[in-house]
């Protein structure tokens, strides 16, 4: 079994970048079109540089390279993402 | 960092106190980051382990053999050190207490820090929802939490704790040690009193995905199955 986590260890490097939390947001693959929870993404690679790869098909979906001039973000693989504002948990 | 105590022999409990603070759901993590005197960087995720007391959160750290970050939090951190952290992080694997499902959770080894903030969460806000919790663990001293399990699961509408052991078992368990089987998880879920339980999974990556596979295969809806995995094996 290889060493992958998941999309919520992308919670920490997205958050240099979208406002809104982005492990809810629903992604959907280029490659199969299978629509899916970021946090499910299967997520390989140590820091810096994470791939997120589609749970049905295994193709990259999003990378995101963190250097030390700043971050890389790669989304070619994903044909939307969409944050929804039900899905977040509202922080008390 | 204010205070460091350990679990067991290898995982500690370190305490944080943060400039700012607004509060967390259990089940966020923190992204820890190290810098060496030359620069080198190390970024790890760290569940919050309890609800926040003000600006002071708690995570736990399980030692690995080899492991980078975790040997520096566990064994060299001293109070005073300053860490990087950022957080909370993560909106996923969390419980919302509004929720009246029924919870299983399943914890393999470390797995069990998260799982263990929705507990402390649903004590401290004094909730019924029913809760079970499986850990699996190599020892009766590889418990994390095990004193304040035992004594939340000894109190009246306090969750059901069950340990399962790999390698050693305490000589009143009758379950011989394994890994986890099947039947292990029938039963966690037949305790939850027949409604439908949203499922939260966390440890290393292969026992998340053995444990997703038994519970699927135990008719649980993958909707209804949430997961995270520390990475490892
Ligand atoms: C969202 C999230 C939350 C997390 N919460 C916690 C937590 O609350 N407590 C905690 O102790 N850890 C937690 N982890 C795991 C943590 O982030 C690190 O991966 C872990 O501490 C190992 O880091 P290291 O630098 O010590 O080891 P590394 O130097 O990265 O790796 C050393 C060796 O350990 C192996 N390894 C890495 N991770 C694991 C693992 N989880 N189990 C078994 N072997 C492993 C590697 O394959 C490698 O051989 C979490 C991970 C994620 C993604
Ligand atoms: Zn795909």
């Amino acid at each position: 079994m290889s060493e992958h986590r998941d999309g919520n260890a992308l919670a920490g490097p997205l958050a240099d970048i979208f406002t809104a939390e982005a492990t809810t947001a629903q992604v959907r693959c280029r490659a199969c079109g299978l629509s899916t929870t970021l946090a499910q993404l299967v997520v390989y690679g140590p820091e810096p540089g994470l791939v997120g790869r589609c749970p049905g098909c295994t193709e990259y979906v999003i990378r995101v390279a963190t250097t030390p001039s700043g971050t890389w973000l790669d989304l070619g693989g994903a044909t939307s993402f969409h944050f929804t504002s039900t899905v977040d948990v509202p922080i008390r | 960092m204010t205070g460091s105590r350990a679990e067991t022999a290898t995982a500690h409990t370190l305490s944080l106190r943060v400039d700012e603070w607004s509060g967390h759901l259990p089940g966020q993590h923190v992204d820890v980051r190290l810098t060496a005197p030359d620069g080198y960087q190390a970024v790890r995720s760290y569940s919050l382990a309890a609800p926040a007391d003000d600006c002071v959160i708690e995570i736990t750290v399980q030692r690995l053999p080899g492991g980078e970050v975790s040997a520096f939090l566990t064994d060299i951190a001293m109070i005073g050190d300053e860490l990087e952290v950022r957080g909370p992080l993560g909106n996923w694997f969390v419980w919302d207490q509004d929720d009246p499902s029924p919870v299983l959770l399943v914890a393999g080894g470390s797995g069990v820090v998260p799982l263990m903030s929705m507990i402390r969460a649903r004590d401290e806000a004094d909730i019924q929802t029913p809760f079970h919790l499986i850990h699996s663990v190599r020892t009766p001293q590889d418990r994390i939490y095990g004193d304040e399990l035992t004594r939340l699961a000894a109190q009246a509408g306090g969750p059901s704790v069950t340990w399962l052991y790999t390698r050693t078992a305490p000589p009143t368990e009758t379950r011989p040690p394994g890994r986890l089987r099947q039947n292990d998880l029938d039963d966690g879920s037949s305790r939850t009193s027949g409604a439908t339980p949203t499922c939260f999974i966390c440890g290393p990556t292969g026992f998340v995905e053995e444990a997703a596979n038994h519970l699927l295969a135990a008719g649980h809806h993958a909707d209804r199955i949430r997961t995270e995995r520390f990475g490892g094996r």
